[in-house]
């Protein structure tokens, strides 16, 4: 009932009228793919080319003219599946058509898998790239730059500045961070400052300074780098707390209820000519002692809402570069 | 006299039915329905006679994805996912273009009705038992809508770009990033960075228009494929159900866009869609 019975009575297992199998061909389409890369991109490309697809042209011409010049095509290998006794050898000259049809790994077969398997290449060389680009980026050139927040003198002792700046100026307002910064006066004759992040560390809202922001005595200072740092000064600044659920911090940092799961984190800084510079973040468990005799306990930047010690700490044991 | 108005109103029908014979014959197999078909059947088939109000939560929800899918799209002609212009192209949206303010509450209140709808359809689904065998796919297929419709909600509140969607969306991220172990890169992945960024707000715009969107569509169509392919299901107190005859008269006719299924005699018929293990 199926036409298609009449039109190749041996479903594709090769006729008389098909050109014996080659694999020449193979070579020379990646040739020809050489030639045109090699084009646009290097001449030794296009040179290895044009001697693949002269090569492997050769050798499909060779192959596929075989018949008409008279030579006997090359004996497939046989699959080790024995024949029939009594059946008589096929392909002793040439495709046979009709009786004694070998079985053997048939084109179909081939092709199908062929087609599957480029197909799933073609699927992964075009997935790879774009999932990456999904996923990488974030991963990658991330780090804090430098930030310089002011000189030394703009920060009176014992007393917090908050001081909001841009983290990449380039990227606009979208960047602006903010840091608790005081001036723990003099250790061993080395200036200390206590720099907070405002992030809490329950889930990352704004932490807000529990005393009196004077705004009107707001400096706003473009610094290096086209930053734009504004400093508040505080008066009786007794602590932080965050607005979205009600965490308290006191003035080291250290949790005093709500949430939380750490104390806050603190930055790293330098001072380089008199001016205070804001280097990368990291995270603190809790801080014993106060201003610049307190002792931190410091762990690599952690997200809000992770733990940094104990067991939960195990929860986390790799953090994405930051 | 050969113009009858009959003729006319015939030949009329005729003219207005010719596109839709058109498509049927190029759409259909012998013996099968093509699109044509395919929909008069999808919206005419036989369903079991006791369905009820409940049996429309479904369709609703359909409805409110619609509606979010249709009013999205045009916001979306508006809408600039830029830090710098995204709350001055939503106040834009409201203040100044003809009905904005209609299309966008459309889309911002109907995004809770979509969700209500998915929770009463489930709970529907779940009190009349009607996830059990054969269904249990196709209540798998559901929890995922429930699931995406969750994650259209979480990912559209960033794009107002105002100080609540904002840290809003600090909070709902950094609750993601405190799962063990992957949290912390999936936390890093969502903001396109360690901190929300430029990045993250078109990153959010793609989830939520394009990426969610297509998935909901797929899994929406699946659904209503195996609806149709299984049938619809009788409420556990149905005498259909348990196979008794229905005491008393033949109820009324009942709600919704399908048309009451027929009785013959005492057994209450059940569609080749409604059949039952």
């Amino acid at each position: 009932m199926n036409p298609r019975h009449d039109v190749d009575p041996h479903e594709g297992q090769g006729t008389a009228h098909e050109p014996t199998p080659t694999i020449w061909p193979v070579g020379f389409a990646v040739g020809i793919a050489c030639i045109f890369v090699g084009l646009i991109i290097s001449k030794i490309v296009l040179v290895v080319g044009v001697v693949l697809t002269a090569i492997f042209g050769f050798l499909w011409i060779r192959d596929a003219t075989r018949p008409f010049r008279g030579e006997e095509a090359p004996a497939e290998p046989e699959p080790s599946r024995a024949l029939p006794p009594g059946t008589p050898a096929a392909r002793t000259s040439g495709p046979d058509p009709g009786q004694g049809e070998i079985v053997r790994f048939p084109r179909s077969k081939f092709l199908e898998a062929t087609t599957l398997g480029l197909g799933g290449l073609i699927g992964v060389i075009v997935t790879a790239p774009v999932l990456g680009f999904t996923v990488l980026p974030p991963f990658i050139k991330q780090g804090h730059p430098k930030i310089d927040v002011g000189a030394i003198e703009d920060f009176p002792e014992n007393k917090f500045v908050i001081a909001t700046y841009l983290l990449k100026p380039e990227d606009g307002e979208v960047s602006r961070r903010t840091a608790y910064i005081r001036n723990n006066g003099f250790l061993d004759e080395s200036p200390s400052f206590t720099i907070l992040s405002n992030r809490c560390v329950h889930l990352g809202c704004p932490v807000q300074v529990n005393g009196l922001p004077l705004d009107d005595e707001a400096k706003t200072e473009k610094t290096a780098g086209d930053n734009v740092v504004t400093r508040i000064p505080t008066a009786a600044a007794a602590g932080f707390g965050c607005p979205c659920h009600g965490g308290q911090y006191d003035t080291e940092g250290n949790r005093t209820a709500g949430p939380p799961v750490r104390a806050l984190d603190r930055y790293q800084f330098e001072i380089v000519d008199g001016r205070l510079l804001l280097g990368q973040t990291f995270s603190v468990s809790d801080v014993d002692g106060t201003g610049a005799e307190a002792k931190i306990h410091t762990y690599r930047l952690a997200g809000p809402g992770q733990h940094v010690d104990g067991p939960e700490g195990w929860l986390y044991p790799v953090q994405p570069p930051r | 006299m050969a113009n009858k108005p009959q003729g006319r109103s015939h030949q009329l029908l005729q003219i207005l039915l010719y596109p839709l014979n058109w498509l049927e014959e190029r759409t259909s197999l012998p013996g099968r329905s093509g699109i044509v078909g395919g929909i008069k059947y999808f919206l005419f088939r036989k369903v079991p006679s006791d369905i009820s109000w409940g049996h429309t939560l479904g369709s609703a929800a359909l409805t409110a994805f619609i509606v979010q899918a249709v009013t999205g799209v045009i916001l979306a002609m508006y809408y600039k996912p830029d830090p710098n212009s995204a709350y001055e192209s939503i106040r834009h949206i409201t203040d100044d273009l003809w009905a904005g303010w209609l299309v966008r509450g459309m889309h911002r209140w109907g995004a809770s009705v979509f969700i209500i709808l998915l929770f009463l359809h489930m709970g529907r689904v779940f009190l009349y038992g009607a996830y059990k065998y054969p269904r249990e796919l196709n209540w798998i297929i559901g929890v995922l809508i429930l699931v995406l419709g969750m994650m259209e909600g979480f990912f559209g509140y960033l794009l107002p770009w105002d100080q609540t969607a904002y840290w809003a969306t600090v909070v709902g991220v950094n609750l993601q990033a405190t799962g063990p172990f992957v949290g912390p890169f999936l936390g890093d992945v969502l903001r396109g960075g360690s901190e929300i960024g430029p990045d993250t707000l078109a990153r959010f715009y793609s989830l939520h228009m394009l990426v969610i969107p297509g998935a909901l569509a797929a899994l929406i169509g699946l659904h209503l494929w195996l609806v149709v392919r299984i049938g619809v299901s009788s409420p556990p107190w149905s005498p259909t159900e348990a196979g008794r005859p229905e005491p008393g008269p033949p109820p009324a006719p009942r709600k919704g866009l399908v048309a009451p299924a027929p009785r013959n005699g005492l057994a209450a018929p059940v569609s080749r869609g409604a059949r039952r293990r």
